[in-house]
């Protein structure tokens, strides 16, 4: 009986590895797929040429191939989204984690991860219907469509994982810590801010890193209020992203260099995630051993 | 123990279910077999590849022991590839050329494809020639003042590159590559829903597609409708036609899709796919 029991175990143990591995042969499977498939043309185009060329134009008689205006949409539109999102965030999260009573945390945490659980077609959707008018009358431009559009709907969409992660840190801080400030005489802010944000920073880089993640693939909502022209971005201009390059052009790219180059620039986007992922590891390594 | 047995059978009766649920459909598409054999070669124009896939679809079902092949070319290696008689139907989004036609190529027109120009209906402007819209579009008129038009600086709404829609509306008005798009949006709903709320904005779309909240302007004094884009008085428009060689019979399957598109049965199918039946 009891090396039957001990079999069934190793079983079940065998069919959770399956399992497992079911997931660590999808991401290899898309990193060798986009390995492969994104080679072939930035060989054909040349490096130099793909990454550092200004003017996309797959389709004219002359094709050319830069996604350098891509690339900096990519990085100024998170940046941008990291400079509103992240002070609006960690205040809210240090709000809500020490200073808010609790009938209005009770009210607001379950609207933060409300505000997580909303597609991104209905972020894109109300940007276009409300915010592009917006930004075109109060700021009196011809088109609202625009690197500010994209980078306000990516702060609304990045606001969620940096509060949530942020809170997470903030409440991991031993209560010994804050009693001991306010012991010594420390008000309840100063202590908030000079014991307990110190104690969590590695889990507050996290939450930030988290939101670029988050930021530089989101592709739906930003491919309806950038205006996706691939201009070098501008705050007025119309800009397209690295991810909405592939996924504007994929539907109708012809088989052939277009295509192929289409595959390169997920290739570039997927180089930026690991990077990003590399970081996000980093730092909650730190927090671990913090 | 006898629990995760449960749980396994479980598992494995609604994978059954599954399983079940995909093959059965099948054998009910067959009902209505045609006694055809045999296989289609069409090859060409990239824009036609809506309304072919439709055609080819609709007749592939009727048909099912018919293949049903699509090689998307582009017009001119359409053209080509039947003159090489590497493909039974060549599609071409443009007329033939005299050149082509003395080479003993024939077309037949399928359909039109009909743009329509749209702006936002608090915009004054009712009527645009042909030169006035490449001349909008590529950037040398920028402001509606010149069009008689409120001031306001034009705001161009197109389409990523690659779209039939796109490709129709640049070759037609002659300024491929030359276009200063502010926006290029990737569906024909978010066109016309950003000229609907910007009065400033043009953009174009099949006509199919216009709706209440935006204007579709005249183009050298001519409304865009059906009848108008059939009759060819509407300059935005281009046919879609079949290329065949001159006194050469098409094979018996290829003959009869010839013979289906062509019919006015097909007419809801080709109005569908966004453009105008010609039979």
């Amino acid at each position: 009986m009891l090396i039957k029991k001990e079999l069934l175990e190793r079983i079940i143990e065998g069919i959770f590895l399956l399992l497992g591995l079911v997931t660590v042969a999808c991401v290899l499977l898309i990193m060798v797929f986009l390995v492969l498939s994104g080679i072939p043309a930035i060989r054909e185009i040349g490096l130099a040429d793909f990454l550092l060329g200004q003017n996309w134009a797959p389709t004219s008689a002359t094709p050319s191939y830069g996604i350098l205006p891509f690339i900096l949409t990519s990085v100024y539109g998170t940046a941008g989204a990291i400079l509103l999102g992240v002070p609006l965030g960690f205040f809210t999260a240090v709000y809500l984690s020490k200073i808010a009573h609790l009938r209005v945390r009770s009210f607001m945490e379950p609207t933060v991860s409300l505000l997580a659980g909303i597609p991104s077609v209905v972020y894109g959707l109300v940007g276009m219907m409300v915010l592009i008018p917006w930004i075109r009358d109060f700021f009196g431009v011809p088109d609202g469509a625009s690197l500010l559009a994209a980078i306000i709907v990516l702060t609304v969409m990045i606001l969620p994982s940096i509060i949530k992660v942020s809170m997470t840190a903030l409440e991991a801080v031993p209560p010994e810590y804050e009693t001991a400030s306010l012991a010594l005489g420390a008000t309840p802010i100063e202590t908030y801010f000079r014991v307990s944000v110190p104690a969590a920073k590695s889990g507050i880089a996290a939450a930030i890193v988290l939101g670029v993640g988050r930021a530089i693939g989101e592709a739906m909502a930003v491919v309806m209020v950038s205006g996706n022209v691939a201009n070098m971005p501008e705050l007025f201009q119309s800009v397209r992203f690295l991810t909405t390059a592939v996924s504007s052009e994929m539907s109708y790219a012809a088989e052939g260099l277009q295509r192929d180059a289409l595959f390169s620039i997920a290739l570039v986007l997927f180089f930026f995630i690991m990077l990003i992922n590399a970081l996000l590891n980093y730092f909650l390594k730190q927090a671990k051993e913090g | 123990m006898k629990r995760v047995l449960a749980f396994l059978m479980m598992a494995i009766v609604a994978l059954g279910l599954f399983t079940a649920c995909g093959s059965s459909e099948k054998p009910k598409e067959q009902a209505a077999a045609g006694n055809l054999k045999g296989m289609v070669a069409t090859d060409g124009s990239t824009s036609m590849a809506k309304v072919i896939g439709a055609l080819g679809e609709s007749f592939t079902t009727k048909n099912p022991q018919v293949t049903f092949a699509y090689n998307p070319t582009g017009s001119g290696s359409g053209i080509t590839a039947v003159n090489e008689g590497r493909c039974d139907i060549g599609l071409a989004s443009r007329a033939l050329k005299e050149k082509e036609k003395a080479g003993g190529l024939q077309e037949t027109v399928l359909a039109y494809d009909g743009i329509a120009i749209v702006v936002n209906p608090g915009n004054g402007v009712q009527n645009l020639t042909l030169e006035q819209l490449a001349d909008i579009y590529t950037g040398k008129i920028t402001d509606w003042q010149e069009l008689g038009g409120k001031a306001g600086e034009i705001v161009l709404i197109g389409r990523e590159a690659g779209s039939g829609t796109r490709d129709g509306f640049e070759s037609i008005t002659k300024s491929k590559d030359q276009c200063r798009y502010r926006q290029e949006l990737t569906s024909t709903g978010d066109v016309i829903a950003n000229v609907a709320q910007n009065q400033n904005a043009i953009g174009y779309a099949s006509l199919s597609a216009v709706s209440d909240n935006v204007k579709a302007v005249q183009i050298n004094g001519v409304t865009p409708s059906e009848s108008t884009i059939k009759d060819g008085s509407y300059a935005v428009q281009r046919p879609f036609m079949l290329i065949t060689k001159q006194g050469v019979k098409l094979n018996p399957v290829a003959q009869a899709f010839f013979d289906y598109i062509t019919s006015s049965r097909v007419a809801d199918i080709i109005s569908q796919a966004g453009v105008v039946p010609a039979n």
